[in-house]
């Protein structure tokens, strides 16, 4: 549900070009971005107190099908344009996607690295348990072109929904290796050790962002959309281990 | 048809018209269960069945339902019928205490179930710890684990089913058994279980038809593979996203075998009254 603030009482003084950015903004994010985007909503509402966001987390295929059926979200961050061109294509967006943060791949695997894996050449060592996303999620697609690039034939254990199941896997112990993003291995704390990919077989991410034709509060979303490609919104995300876009 | 059941009287009852509030309720009751019914069956691309049915990808998921689902209930009998048996026939101090427990897995969110089988069975965990070390196995990500996840979550179906069944075989007859000579074993064998039989069965059916539906405990203690872990619901999930037309297919699957079961059970199980 969507409760508009109190417009009329003028917000503060310091408000810009977004003006009277009010309500709740649903942003629907890839999985990858859950810690970098719940950093962003807490400064988002400090600098529009009349403006909320609240988040739904998924696999970016999983959130594009939700939007595809008409779930209400105001905004859709994905984490690679196949899935941002589906929602396009289907009509659901408002004005054109914006580029605004990417991503690097880096292998995965539990703090210490005990199987002493040094590159994706090593993630094909027999008995080794290797977990991936599905195809269908952005950080699976880019896994298997980091792979093919690096002429490694991988056998997964198990294709999880996003990419948070793929770190879960692998702080719990139950992998010894998995692909998933940098900004991943950041936020996986203490548990997981990042083995980093190298440039000539490393894919770049590119996340784009857009609003969703959903309601009647249009301010708000673009607000949210211009925080995150302000100057402030840019160092969130940086500092989350993005790239810029 | 014709036979004097003492229920019949209530049954026709007298013809007036039942109250705007129930009969209005009820009604929206029947269009709430209804209607996102008849929307799968709606959506469905029936054209395309065989092909779809027929996909290597579907066939392994169907396979490997039917799989688990038969083997999650022959481990769910293998140890539900005597926790059942227990249950209904030993008093022993802690008894509700271990009844509480035992169906907790029919309340408790099966992602939670799903979480608690990997700290128990995962390679890092209690019990898989130690079985990995000394035999290099690991549940999660196998089929057994699949299996172990259906069985979880299912098996408190059986036993309760099953405890009931046994609590309403008559203990005068155990008695009469045991003082003719019987063992405690053999009055289990040829009095208690034959005359609790249609327990067993309903309760078996129940707890095969919950393996068959299991999603969130095999997606978080199994993973995701087609072929090795990717089960009917897992396989709709997946594919809600890149062909949703193959979802809508195999979602009818399940309805349909959903119907054969209430429709089987529906004599001995079912029964109102």
């Amino acid at each position: 549900m969507v409760a508009c603030g109190a417009t009329a009482s003028g917000g503060p003084a310091s408000s810009g070009s977004s003006g009277e950015a009010s309500g709740q903004v649903t942003v629907f994010a890839a999985s990858s971005l859950s810690a970098a985007f719940d950093d962003l909503g807490g400064a988002f509402h400090t600098r529009y107190p009349n403006a909320s966001a609240q988040f739904s987390f998924a696999g970016s295929q999983v959130l594009a099908a939700q939007i595809t059926q008409v779930a209400p979200a105001d905004v859709f961050a994905s984490a690679d344009k196949t899935n941002m061109d589906k929602v396009v294509a289907a009509g659901y967006s408002d004005g054109q996607p914006k580029g605004f943060a990417s991503n690097k791949l880096a292998i995965v695997v539990p703090a210490g690295n005990p199987r002493a894996i040094s590159s994706l050449a090593d993630l094909a060592r027999p008995g080794l348990v290797v977990v991936l996303c599905t195809p269908a999620a952005p950080c699976g697609a880019y896994a298997q072109q980091a792979l093919t690039r690096a002429g490694v034939q991988v056998n997964p254990r198990s294709q999880e929904q996003d990419v948070k199941g793929v770190v879960t896997k692998v702080s719990l112990k139950e992998a010894d290796a998995g692909i998933a993003y940098v900004s991943d291995v950041m936020a996986g704390g203490p548990s997981v050790t990042g083995v980093d990919i190298p440039d000539t077989q490393n894919v770049v991410a590119h996340y784009p962002i857009v609003r969703v034709k959903s309601g009647l509060n249009r301010a708000a979303p673009q607000a949210f959309i211009d925080f995150v490609l302000s100057p402030e919104g840019q160092a969130i995300l940086a500092r989350h281990g993005f790239g810029a876009p | 048809m014709a036979s004097a059941h003492p229920d019949r009287l209530t049954r026709s009852g007298p013809r007036t018209l039942p109250p705007l509030a129930l009969a209005g309720g009820a009604a929206l009751g029947i269009l709430f269960v209804t209607l996102p019914l008849v929307g799968l069956v709606l959506r469905a691309p029936w054209r395309s069945t065989l092909t779809v049915l027929g996909s290597p990808e579907a066939l392994d998921a169907i396979r490997l339902s039917l799989l688990c689902s038969l083997s999650a209930t022959a481990l769910g009998l293998l140890l539900g019928v005597p926790l059942a048996w227990v249950q209904a026939r030993v008093s022993y101090p802690g008894r509700s205490l271990v009844r509480a427990l035992t169906t907790l897995p029919m309340v408790l969110p099966p992602v939670v179930g799903g979480v608690a089988l990997l700290f128990a069975f995962g390679r890092a965990g209690l019990l898989g710890g130690a079985l990995f070390d000394a035999f290099g196995i690991q549940l999660p990500f196998s089929t057994a684990g699949v299996i172990m996840a259906e069985t979880f979550v299912s098996m408190p179906f059986l036993v309760l089913t099953v405890e009931a069944g046994f609590r309403g075989v008559n203990p005068r007859l155990e008695e009469a058994a045991r003082t003719l000579g019987a063992g405690q074993w053999r009055v289990f064998r040829t009095i208690t279980l034959p005359l609790a039989a249609p327990s067993v069965f309903a309760g078996a059916v129940l707890c095969w038809s919950r393996a068959l539906g299991e999603f969130g405990a095999t997606i978080t203690f199994a993973g995701n593979l087609p072929g090795q872990t990717q089960t009917l619901p897992l396989a709709v999930y997946v594919l809600l996203e890149t062909r949703p037309e193959a979802a809508v297919l195999l979602s009818i699957v399940m309805v349909v075998v959903s119907v054969a079961v209430l429709v089987g059970l529906r004599d001995r199980y079912l029964r109102i009254g």
